[in-house]
C-alpha cells in the first residue's frame, strides 16, 4: 500500500471515499468536489510530489447503475512510485468534473479524449473539443456502455453523411479566422459558420 | 495581433526567433561566413496566412492535419487534427478475450509491434497474477529492444528525409530489412506480428535465430558508426536542429511527455530503470539524458538507445536460459494439439480457453514499458469475466504530439516539419 494513502486520510478526512489495492496498484477513491484540490496538493506537498502525470481516462461499468470513474495516472520522478486516483461521477447527475490543465498541460488531451470518448465534461478546459472523432460526430460517445460496438447509425446512413459532409467543415472558425479571410467568404457560407452550422447532418431515421 | 515586426535571418544556423523577435543563432562548431549581407530583412508582418498540412501529406508521417497560423515565414500557431485513423481499438478491445486482443495492438505503433504485445501480455498478466518463465522473460526482452531498434532506424530515416539527408534513409532501411527478416522468422509475420500470448509466447525463437540476431547487431553498429560520422557533426543537420523546438525539463513533465522527448529534455525517466519489468534491473545499460531539449538532442538520445539495446540484446542472447516459454497451466496456455486430440482433459482445458477465454478476476492493473515511443502503458480494468470491462492505452506518442504547438511556436515553417518529424509519431497509435 502507499503511503501516499494514509497521508491523504490524514490531511483531507471525509473528502477521500475509500482507499483500496488492486494487482500492488494503490487507488484513492476522492470526493468529486475536491478532486483538483487533492490532485494539486499531491502535487505541490514536497513529501508527495507527484508531478508527472501519466494518463487520464474514464471508466463505465457493465452494470448501468454504477457510476461513472474519471481515472488519473500519478507518478513521483523522486520516489518512484505511482498512485492512482478516481473520483466517481453518478449517471443521474451532469458528467462534470473539474479541469487539471491548470495543474498539467499535459491533461489537455487526454481530457479532450475523455470528453470525446465518455461525454464528461471538463470545467475550466481551455480547448474541449472532439478529438478522435471529427467534431460534427452525431452518434454520440463511442465509449459509453450504451453505444453498440458498430456505432448508432447504419453503415448506409454513416456513408450518406460522409458524401454530405460540407468540405467547410474541415475548418474550424476559429482557424478561417485566422486567415482573415473571413469576411472575403460568399455570404451564405459565413451565415452557416456563425451559426454553427458545420455540415448537413440530418436525424438518424428509425433510432439505433 | 503581431504589432512588433518579426525579422528573418537566413543565414546558416537560423534556428527560430525568440521571444523579442530576433533570431536565434545556435554555434556551429565552425566559422560562419559574414550574415550581414542579409542583415535588411524582408518586411513579413501585417497579415497572417492559413496553412493546411496533410492529412496526406509525407512529412507528417501518417494522416495527420496540422492547420498553421503563420506570419510571413514563421509559425504563430499549429493546431493539430488527429483521429483520421481512429480504429476504436479500445472499444473493440471490450468484446475480445485478452488473447484475442493481440492482434489488435499489432496494428497501433506498427512501427513496433513486438513491444506493445509484450506489454498487452505484461498487462493481462499483472491482472491475473501470472508469473512467467525465464525463458519467456529474456524472449520478451529481446522481442522489446528489437521493436526498439527498428522504431528508432525508421524515425532516423524518415527524419533524415524531412530535413534533407535522404543517405541514411537507404541505409537505416537496409539495416531494418534484416531485423524485418528475423522478426519474421519468429512469428512469421513482418508487421503483424501476435507475438506474445497471456501466460507465455505464440512461439520459441526458430534456429540460428541467435546467430542472426548477433550478426546483425555488428552489422547495424558498423553503419550507425557512418550515419554518426555523416550526421552527428554535419554543418547543415547541426543548424537544423540544434536549438529547434525546445521544450526545458519542467515543460517536459508538466506536458506529460515521456520517452526520448524527455530524457532530451533532461529528465531521467525511463520506465526500464524506474519501474523495472522482465528484470531490466539486472541489465547493465545506460539511459541517456540529453541537455537542451531540442531537436538535436532527441536525435543524440534515440541514436544512443539504438547503441544500448545491442547492449542489452547481446547480455539476453548470452543468458537466454533453456526451457519452456510457456507457464505450465493450461487454464491460461493451450495445452499442445496433440493432447487436446488425445487427453480429455487437455480438450477440455482447450475447449474452455476457446469458447469462453480465459477469465480475469476482479480489479484493474496498470502496466506500462518503455516502448520505443514513450511510456507505453495499458489499463485493464475487470469484472471477473473473460472480457475486460476497460482496456484504455497511453499512448505515448498522442501526448508526446500534445506539445507540438508549444514547441513550434516562433520557429520557421521548414522547422516546424524538422520539430514534428522529432516527436516520433506513429498515427496508428495516435489515433487508436
Amino acid at each position: 500500500m502507499n503511503p501516499s494513502a494514509d497521508a491523504l486520510e490524514r490531511h483531507f478526512g471525509s473528502a477521500i471515499r475509500r482507499v483500496t489495492e488492486s494487482c500492488g496498484d494503490t487507488i484513492v477513491y476522492v470526493e468529486l468536489g475536491r478532486l483538483r484540490e487533492i490532485l494539486a496538493w499531491l502535487k505541490d506537498t514536497p513529501d508527495q510530489a507527484y508531478i508527472y502525470l501519466v494518463d487520464v481516462t474514464a471508466v463505465e461499468y457493465r452494470e448501468p447503475e454504477r457510476p461513472l470513474e474519471v481515472v488519473y495516472e500519478l507518478f513521483a520522478f523522486s520516489r518512484k512510485v505511482g498512485l492512482r486516483v478516481k473520483a466517481e461521477l453518478p449517471k443521474d447527475q451532469p458528467l462534470e468534473v473539474d479541469s487539471m490543465v491548470p495543474l498539467w498541460a499535459g491533461a489537455n488531451w487526454l481530457e479532450r479524449e475523455v470528453y470525446d470518448m465518455f461525454g464528461i465534461t471538463f470545467r475550466g478546459h481551455p480547448d474541449l473539443r472532439r478529438i478522435l472523432m471529427w467534431e460534427t460526430y452525431a452518434e454520440g460517445y463511442p465509449l459509453r456502455k450504451d453505444f453498440p460496438l458498430r456505432g448508432r447509425f447504419s453503415r448506409s446512413e454513416q456513408v450518406r453523411q460522409a458524401l454530405n459532409a460540407n468540405p467547410e467543415a474541415h475548418y474550424s472558425l476559429e482557424e478561417l479566422g485566422i486567415a482573415e479571410s473571413y469576411q472575403e467568404l460568399p455570404a451564405d457560407m459565413r451565415g452557416r459558420l456563425a451559426r454553427g452550422e458545420r455540415g448537413q447532418i440530418a436525424e438518424p431515421k428509425g433510432g439505433a | 495581433m503581431m504589432a512588433e515586426k518579426r525579422t528573418l535571418d537566413v543565414a546558416l544556423g537560423t534556428t527560430g526567433v525568440d521571444e523579442r523577435g530576433l533570431p536565434v543563432t545556435v554555434p556551429l562548431g565552425f566559422e560562419v561566413p559574414d550574415a550581414g549581407a542579409v542583415e535588411e530583412a524582408p518586411e513579413v508582418g501585417g497579415e497572417h496566412m492559413l496553412l493546411n498540412m496533410g492529412p496526406q501529406h509525407p512529412a507528417t508521417h501518417g494522416v495527420l492535419r496540422l492547420v498553421v497560423e503563420l506570419d510571413g515565414e514563421v509559425v504563430i500557431r499549429v493546431i493539430p487534427h488527429v483521429g483520421y485513423l481512429h480504429s476504436g481499438f479500445e472499444k473493440l478491445g471490450e468484446y475480445r478475450h485478452y488473447n484475442q486482443i493481440v492482434p489488435l495492438t499489432d496494428r497501433m505503433d506498427y512501427l513496433a509491434p513486438m513491444a506493445n504485445n509484450v506489454c498487452l501480455a505484461m498487462a493481462a498478466e499483472k491482472l491475473m497474477g501470472i508469473a512467467i518463465t525465464e525463458r519467456c522473460k529474456v524472449l520478451r526482452v529481446i522481442a522489446c529492444e528489437i521493436s526498439r531498434i527498428i522504431s528508432h532506424l525508421v524515425w532516423l530515416g524518415t527524419t533524415g528525409i524531412d530535413i534533407g539527408a535522404i543517405t541514411p534513409f537507404l541505409w537505416m532501411f537496409q539495416e531494418r530489412e534484416k531485423f524485418y527478416n528475423l522478426q519474421e522468422a519468429w512469428t512469421g509475420a513482418r508487421l503483424t506480428t501476435s507475438l506474445t500470448r497471456v501466460g507465455g509466447l505464440m512461439a520459441d525463437i526458430p534456429d540460428g535465430f541467435e546467430d542472426g540476431l548477433r550478426a546483425t547487431c555488428r552489422s547495424l553498429l558498423g553503419v550507425m558508426a557512418e550515419v554518426d560520422r555523416v550526421l552527428t557533426r554535419n554543418g547543415v543537420w547541426v543548424g537544423r536542429t540544434q536549438g529547434i523546438g525546445v521544450l526545458t525539463a519542467e515543460e517536459a513533465t508538466n506536458m506529460s511527455m515521456s520517452g526520448a522527448m524527455l530524457r532530451a529534455s533532461g529528465v531521467d525517466y525511463d520506465v526500464r530503470k524506474d519501474r523495472p519489468y522482465l528484470d531490466y534491473e539486472t541489465y547493465d545499460f545506460e539511459v541517456p539524458i540529453g541537455e537542451h531539449g531540442d531537436v538535436y538532442d532527441r536525435y543524440l538520445v534515440r541514436f544512443e538507445e539504438v547503441l544500448q539495446s545491442v547492449r542489452i540484446l547481446d547480455q539476453a542472447l548470452d543468458r537466454l536460459p533453456d526451457g519452456p516459454i510457456n507457464v505450465a497451466d493450461h487454464r491460461v496456455i493451450l495445452p499442445p494439439k496433440h493432447a487436446a486430440m488425445t487427453d480429455m482433459e487437455s480438450m477440455i482445458h482447450h475447449f474452455k480457453q476457446v469458447m469462453e477465454g480465459v477469465p480475469a478476476p476482479v480489479g484493474e492493473a496498470y502496466f506500462s514499458l518503455e516502448s520505443p515511443k514513450g511510456e507505453l502503458g495499458y489499463y485493464f480494468v475487470s469484472d471477473g469475466t473473460a472480457k475486460p470491462v476497460r482496456w484504455r492505452v497511453r499512448p505515448p506518442a498522442f501526448i508526446n504530439l500534445s506539445a507540438l504547438s508549444k514547441m513550434a511556436q516562433g520557429h520557421l515553417l521548414s522547422d516546424l516539419i524538422a520539430i514534428n518529424a522529432s516527436v516520433d509519431i506513429v498515427m496508428g497509435e495516435v489515433d487508436r
